[in-house]
């Protein structure tokens, strides 16, 4: 029903409230006194070289790709895990163990392939 | 008048979560401290408590430093971005009987959607990701970059973790609520294990509260502030207020876990005498809370910080096999039984 999330709907409103009144309010309170060494970005007193926006590690992304592989996988097992006890049964358990199964080969390849090692 | 009692519950379990923010500090300080053979603070309030409105008080005043280099939009929406979610995971959890009515209307838990519930904090405690990596990527400054990309893998790492070791419990309760979960709890299982989740699903407690402190950056796994290697990692270029803010999301975070882990496993609001008492239930609630923020404190206490590829490869090579083992075996017994 969507009475049941009227009240999330008000702590929603209460925590972004909260968090715009207390950034602005610390913005009147403190003082302001900019200088350009202030404001240069902090690494630790030396001058920044180049740009920050470096490149990164490619595994980044394949630990990204394995993410929404597995946590797909999870979601789809949450409507199976509620209904297993009144339901599915025998029968829910054997298909589910196809779809998990076919997911853990491809765990198995990636976790051969070094997909899972950090140097 | 529904309406009514429900924003009342909703402004003061909002008030109780926010506001209980500044004692966890004060209290893991105290505990620290008593770890490291220190005093820890005592001059602010009796034994220090307001400490930590005298710290909010003073980064309030603090100059807020916003470098040149910001991505100005996402860098003031990042610190907001990291509150929300903590706030309000916290809507579903159950902090007493659904009994007690005032004009009909339960007061002792916020709203129960029944087909939500858990789905709920995990969905909410999922956003907190982003938080974390705007901040990091709108500093533009690199050890923020690195701070928010270590952590953003982090996060996603041991979110699956997360959400298998919850449906070991799932599988059990049948259900996604998070008062029916509890009520489960109430009766003994097989063999006379007691009925809380602790004890008939071990795996899945371990499971989910090594999850759960990556998931909110605590010891072991706080590599994404990493405060020797990154100075202070997707947070450096944050100063005032807004530095404050990430700090209370971090303290909320713990709060919501241990609230959440309480109630999926170590049974909520239940205990002896609640049935004549229900008021007693928000007391062992809270009683249960803060045992597991104590064990929260007392393990950054103890255990020294993991190296990046040891956290890495504990997310996949470990928990995942183990969550999916449980799983398994969870629905095994459950199938064969007819039940837990």
């Amino acid at each position: 029903m969507l009475k049941d999330y009227f009240p999330i709907l008000v702590m929603l409103v209460m925590a972004v409230g909260f968090g715009v009144t207390m950034i602005f309010l610390s913005s009147i309170a403190g003082r302001k006194r900019p200088t350009a060494t202030k404001e240069s970005p902090y690494e630790c007193g030396s001058i920044p070289v180049g740009t920050a926006r470096i490149r990164f590690d490619v595994k980044f992304y394949l630990v990204a790709i394995l993410f929404i592989l597995f946590d797909l996988e999870v979601v789809f097992l949450w409507p199976w895990a509620v209904l297993f006890i009144e339901r599915l049964g025998l029968f829910g358990l054997v298909e589910v163990a196809i779809f998990v199964g076919i997911l853990l080969v491809g765990f198995v390849y990636a976790w051969r392939k070094g997909a899972l090692e950090w140097q | 008048m529904e309406y009514l009692i429900m924003t009342i519950k909703a402004v003061v379990v909002f008030a109780v979560v926010a506001g209980s923010m500044p004692f966890i500090v004060w209290a893991e300080r105290k505990v620290m401290a008593d770890a490291q053979a220190r005093i820890g603070p005592n001059r602010v309030g009796p034994y220090g408590i307001l400490q930590s409105f005298a710290d909010a008080l003073k980064l309030m005043f603090k100059e807020d430093v916003t470098p040149r280099q910001v991505d100005k939009p996402i860098y003031f929406l990042a610190p907001v971005l990291a509150m929300i979610p903590a706030l309000t995971a916290f809507a579903v959890v159950p902090y007493g009987s659904p009994e007690v009515t005032v004009y009909g209307v339960p007061i002792f838990y916020v709203t129960d959607p029944k087909q939500v519930g858990v789905l709920w904090v995990f969905a909410v405690t999922t956003l907190s990701v982003y938080g974390v990596v705007l901040a990091g990527w709108a500093s533009n400054n690199k050890w923020s970059l690195l701070g928010a990309l270590r952590s953003a893998a982090q996060m996603i790492s041991y979110e699956v973790a997360l959400g298998l070791a919850i449906l070991g419990v799932v599988l059990g309760s049948g259900s996604l609520s998070l008062i029916d979960i509890v009520e489960k709890q109430a009766v003994p299982r097989a063999f006379g294990i007691p009925g809380i989740w602790l004890f008939a699903q071990p795996v899945a407690f371990l499971l989910f509260f090594t999850a759960s402190l990556a998931e909110t950056n605590r010891t072991p796994f706080d590599l994404p502030e990493a405060e020797s290697e990154l100075v202070a990692g997707f947070h450096t270029e944050y100063s005032s207020f807004k530095f404050a803010m990430f700090f209370m999301a971090e303290y909320i975070n713990v709060l919501t876990v241990s609230a959440v882990v309480a109630t999926l496993f170590l049974g909520g609001w239940l205990g002896p005498g609640v049935g004549q008492f229900p008021l007693l239930g928000v007391v062992y609630f809270a009683l249960k809370t803060a045992a597991l923020i104590y064990l929260i404190m007392w393990l950054r206490a103890t255990l020294p910080r993991f190296r990046y590829d040891q956290l890495m490869r504990f997310a996949w090579k470990v928990l995942l096999p183990l969550g999916l083992a449980n799983v398994f075996i969870t629905a095994l017994w459950v199938g064969l039984r007819g039940g837990t």
